[in-house]
């Protein structure tokens, strides 16, 4: 091969570089859980934990429509349970701290949704 | 290869049947997949109050002057966290405005002035045909299957379409951050505030009749406006109608408004 010592040398450099952001996760911090702290009176969330951690926010879409309208202002879980559809007065009731809660995850996931320029957040937790 | 027109023409349309229910099964099969994400159901409030067309009657005899609207104002600006802006973006869910600009079709010059000098509380008609409704792109304003023309403020993208489209200046675009102009506290905790950029107006209280309550202007008026279901004729506002010569708003242009008033 014509030059092959620069050549060599350039592809495991490439190589190296390349893959960069793989070393550098391997050295770097590992993950972190975001440390949300949940409702200290309430154990139980209006679905599972895991369909409210995947899929509240397509959950509440559907609450939205619902109850505007279809004037479908109560929702019956899966589990029987009947809840009054509101963002405000149903979730907030329990999940009352707005930075320790809802803040937590969505800034690590850099997602800002922007629920509050109507919804109040709870008194006692401003943003 | 040797194919006749006739086997190629055979084979052709099998396989396009095929392709097209297979594509008729898999768009079915995505619609059921995307109809609901919930497990649970949803049904109406147990207290709910029904009705298949709400409207209102408001006797404005009993109104002695603009100052006895005042505490229906106030009810329903602070049931709904309306603000009060000082200058010509102000917010209206209720307000007053002279006979001629409320009744512009009564074209009697010679009016008796108990009626012509008396102030008249106006809001959202919630029209059986709104122009609104019609106009709105996004579907953000919608008319209900209770007659109510209602908002989802989160599809508003404030074209302002409605506000041309209304005849009857019922609709308000937030031009500036409503917050601003609410005290801290908001009067009503358990009701949201709109967001600069979207229009607003009058919703017939659909949030207190989905919980068993008159909406809060009739709460506050004391028997003075009745609300209730159009379509039986026994309800009080078809007692109200039957019984007293009523007006509506502009009712040249169709829209069928759902609030009468009693002169």
């Amino acid at each position: 091969m014509y030059n092959a010592k620069a050549v060599t040398i350039g592809i495991i450099i490439f190589v190296i570089l390349f893959t960069s952001p793989f070393w550098a996760s391997l050295l770097g911090k590992s993950y972190k859980e975001t440390g949300i702290s949940l409702p200290k009176n309430e154990k139980e969330c209006v679905e599972t934990t895991d369909f409210m951690r995947n899929k509240h926010m397509q959950l509440l879409n559907e609450w939205r429509d619902e109850a505007l309208r279809n004037e479908n202002r109560v929702y019956v879980a899966s589990n029987g349970k009947k809840w009054a559809i509101s963002l405000q007065n149903t979730c907030l009731k329990c999940h009352t701290d707005y930075k320790e809660f809802c803040d937590k995850c969505h800034v690590a996931n850099s997602v800002d949704p922007y629920c509050w320029t109507c919804h109040l957040i709870p008194q006692g937790s401003t943003k | 290869m040797n194919k006749s027109r006739r086997s190629f023409l055979k084979v052709a349309g099998i396989s396009a049947f095929a392709l097209s229910s297979g594509v008729a099964a898999m768009q079915t099969l995505s619609a059921t997949a995307e109809a609901k994400v919930a497990p649970g159901t949803y049904e109406k409030g147990a207290k709910a109050l029904h009705a298949k067309r709400w409207a209102m009657v408001i006797d404005t005899r009993r109104f002695l002057s603009a100052n006895d609207y005042k505490p229906l104002i106030q009810a329903c600006h602070k049931a709904h966290n309306v603000p009060d802006i000082p200058d010509n973006q102000n917010i209206k869910w209720f307000w007053l405005d002279t006979f001629d600009h409320a009744f512009p079709d009564e074209m009697n010059e010679f009016l008796d002035n108990r009626r012509k000098l008396a102030s008249y509380p106006l809001l959202c008609n919630h029209c059986t045909n709104p122009p609104c409704v019609r106009v709105c792109p996004t579907q953000a304003t919608y008319k209900m299957e209770d007659g109510i023309v209602a908002m989802d403020y989160h599809r508003c993208i404030g074209c302002r379409f409605c506000m041309a489209g209304c005849p009857y200046g019922a609709r308000s675009f937030n031009f500036k951050d409503p917050r601003k102009f609410l005290p801290d506290p908001v009067p009503n905790p358990a009701f949201p505030t709109r967001m600069i950029g979207v229009v607003e107006k009058c919703t017939f209280c659909a949030e207190r009749l989905a919980v068993g309550q008159m909406p809060a202007c009739v709460e506050a008026s004391g028997g003075k406006i009745l609300f209730g279901d159009l379509a039986d004729p026994n309800s009080t506002v078809r007692k109200a109608l039957a019984e007293n010569y009523s007006i509506r708003r502009k009712p040249s242009l169709g829209t069928q408004p759902g609030v009468y008033y009693l002169i």
